[in-house]
């Protein structure tokens, strides 16, 4: 019992890191850059969805559709203002403007969205069934489903699609690619939006098992950011799966050892996985020349 | 020449004049300064606790405005003088250096945080100025160790709150074995250590400590252990969001357990949070306007709508302890000035020790302060309640 009940937390937390940690992903392996925003993206997507859905009472699926839409926009909005004037003259300091610009919004959101957290109910999350014993919401079982299929519709877009391949020449030679006819703002473009529409769909999620509440993504966003070098970010199996087994190694902690081990043990699998594998667990080593 | 001479008187004329306009100004200035007793206040007014700011301002307020009405204090009208510490405890201190040394406030409130009051501490004992705490309730604020101790408090207090934690689990629950969840911050520290003396004090035997975070979106691994170690109770201390996520993984486990909780969870939005088990946990307070059937409690609800617009319903003034305690504080810290019959400190200090009997919102006081009894409630004051429907009702 104590095992399943582990199992089915660690899988359920574990696939919404991978989710975030996707958003990574994309944008690594598209510009060599990254949005340190996406736990901010995160909460977007649930405040958002909150909004349409519960304070002004549209349809579901209209509310979701809608709360992704902004979330697109936002990623587009940190390309363009965040990453793009910095990258483009050879700096890192879209380190820092992704950062700030998560701590912006954070604060936006707690001015307008209001201090106190708030419940967002969802028919999936209301009724627990049973499952080896042990009581389990649908929708814990639907995030790792959502988890596993956007690592795999993410692989086949990047290797199997014109517009895939794209991105995959965009991050490999820029120059070449825009001779090509490529439009490689345009990709860089897509990746960022596509990374905070992941976020936005792991904010969803999460936000009916959680609460929604403008500081509820930084330490998702931290975790996640984590489990993308534990996994290999170039890799969208591996941070999937790193953060299936960064979720699992959380919980089983906690289960056996007690929660005042549990952020000693999983930060340290870390320290040690990426000691033996410095790429990470399904990362590639990027070849730079001298 | 002449006029030169003119002239130069006439520039010292003007010269004299403006120092004389001057030190006649700034002795307006000092005499109206010195018109009003001034109480400072320093609590959260902005971020995520600003509502425990609104609560504290709203009950000193009514407590002036009705020792205003009856005369003032010294011949004085009183002035409430607030600062915002932004939940940090350096700002708290800047703020209590400026309303002590600058703005010369008689008697100084805290706010809700623990760590904001301790940093405070030091300071007004060094000073030698009164301190009231209505809210924070981490034991070493009143319990200091200082040799001469100008802490003053009127709200619950974690070794305190944790005895009656115990004795409340094995009264009405026949608890033999109770398991702790408790936040993992330095609150959750201070209560693991009330809780482990509680307990030994008793004889109960512990099913664990188990640690939850802000940001646990399920704790059912921490419970499921609790579970397993065969625990019969809950001791559960955290705020709101994280005591919602213990009361949902409860719901989805299916485990019927009592859970007996510090006043954490008496935020606006408890019942909306903790899902259809946020209604079972039985929770401290040292005040509510629901279910009081008291004629103070009444009249207070009438004050506070009539003042406060804004307040319509029982569910505006939620929780009420802020309330009640910074308006019991203040008329106590009133009684104190009067006593003393100036403001100083270790005059108001002494004040205090002399206060005989006074009826209040929360209970009559009698003898409430001593130089061993800086907290003015007792074990005695605590009210078991639940939250249903975002009101706090006692439990009967």
């Amino acid at each position: 019992m104590l095992i399943t009940s582990a199992i089915i937390t660690g899988l359920g937390l574990g696939a919404m890191y991978g989710l975030l940690a996707l958003g990574f992903h994309i944008t690594y392996v598209v510009s060599n850059t990254v949005n340190f925003s996406q736990g901010s993206s995160m909460m977007l997507g649930a405040v958002l969805g909150y909004t349409f859905a519960v304070t002004l009472g549209w349809p579901l699926p209209i509310a979701i559709l809608a709360a992704l839409t902004i979330c697109a926009l936002f990623g587009l909005v940190v390309e363009r203002f965040l990453v793009r004037p910095f990258a483009d003259r050879g700096s890192n300091a879209w380190l820092m403007a992704t950062v700030a610009g998560g701590i912006v919004l954070d604060n936006v959101v707690l001015f307008t969205f209001g201090k106190e957290p708030r419940n967002f109910p969802s028919p999936l999350a209301t009724d627990a069934i049973s499952i080896f014993g042990v009581g389990a919401y649908p929708l814990q079982l639907i995030i790792p489903v959502v988890g596993i299929a956007a690592a795999i519709v993410l692989s086949l877009v990047l290797k199997k699609t014109k517009y895939g391949k794209a991105m995959s020449a965009v991050v490999q030679k820029p120059e070449a690619a825009q001779l090509m006819g490529i439009n490689t703002r345009f990709v860089i473009a897509a990746a960022f939006a596509i990374s905070t529409v992941l976020a936005g769909v792991a904010g969803l999620l999460i936000a009916p098992l959680f609460n929604v509440s403008s500081g509820m993504g930084l330490v998702f966003g931290i975790k996640a950011f984590a489990t993308a070098i534990l996994g290999g970010i170039t890799s969208a199996w591996g941070v999937v799966l790193a953060g299936m087994l960064y979720g699992l190694v959380e919980a089983l902690t906690t289960a056996y050892l007690g929660s005042s081990y549990t952020q000693i043990i999983a930060f340290s699998m870390i320290i040690i996985v990426l000691f033996a594998m410095p790429n990470g667990l399904l990362g590639r080593a990027s070849a730079q020349k001298v | 020449m002449n006029i030169q001479m003119k002239s130069r008187i006439s520039r010292r004329s003007l010269l004299a004049g403006a120092a004389v306009a001057t030190v006649t100004a700034f002795s307006c200035l000092s005499a109206f300064a010195a018109e009003t007793v001034k109480i400072g206040l320093i609590a959260s007014l902005s971020g995520p606790s600003a509502k425990s700011g609104e609560a504290i301002t709203r009950g000193l307020t009514i407590a002036i405005d009705e020792i205003n009405a009856a005369g003032g204090l010294l011949g004085k009208q009183v002035e409430l003088i607030r600062r915002d510490d932004e939940a940090n405890p350096g700002k708290g201190l800047v703020a209590a250096r400026e309303l002590i040394q600058r703005e010369k406030v008689a008697v100084l409130f805290g706010g809700l945080q623990t760590p904001v009051s301790l940093a405070i501490v030091p300071f007004m004992n060094q000073i030698k100025k009164p301190f009231m705490g209505p809210w924070a309730a981490g034991t070493p604020i009143t319990k200091n160790g200082a040799k001469e101790n100008y802490i003053f408090r009127v709200s619950a207090f974690d070794a305190m709150v944790d005895v009656a934690l115990v004795d409340w689990a094995m009264k009405v629950h026949g608890a033999k074995k109770p398991g702790m969840m408790l936040i993992n911050n330095p609150w959750g520290e201070s209560n693991q250590k009330g809780l482990e003396s509680a307990m030994k004090a008793k004889g109960l035997a512990s099913a664990g400590i188990e640690k939850i975070e802000g940001s646990d979106v399920d704790v059912v691994p921490q419970l499921t252990r609790l579970k397993s170690n065969g625990a019969d109770t809950i001791f559960m201390v955290a705020n709101v969001g994280p005591s919602a996520q213990v009361m949902k993984s409860l719901e989805r486990m299916g485990w019927d357990v009592p859970v007996v909780s510090h006043w954490g969870p008496a935020g606006g939005r408890f019942s909306e949070l903790g899902g259809p088990r946020a209604k079972d946990v039985e929770m401290i307070q040292t005040f509510t306007f629901s279910g009081n059937d008291s004629p103070g409690a009444a009249e207070m609800m009438a004050k506070l709508k009539k003042r406060f617009p804004e307040i319509k319903s029982e569910a505006d003034v939620t929780p009420a302890v802020g309330i009640a305690n910074a308006y019991d504080g203040m008329h106590l810290s009133a009684l104190a000035i009067k006593n003393a019959g100036s403001t100083d400190g270790p005059a108001v200090r002494n004040g205090f020790y002399a206060i005989k009997k006074h009826v209040g919102l929360i209970k009559t006081y009698v003898n409430p302060f001593s130089a061993e009894q800086h907290d003015g409630l007792g074990p005695e004051d605590l009210v078991f309640t639940r939250f249903i429907d975002g009101k706090i009702i006692p439990i009967k």
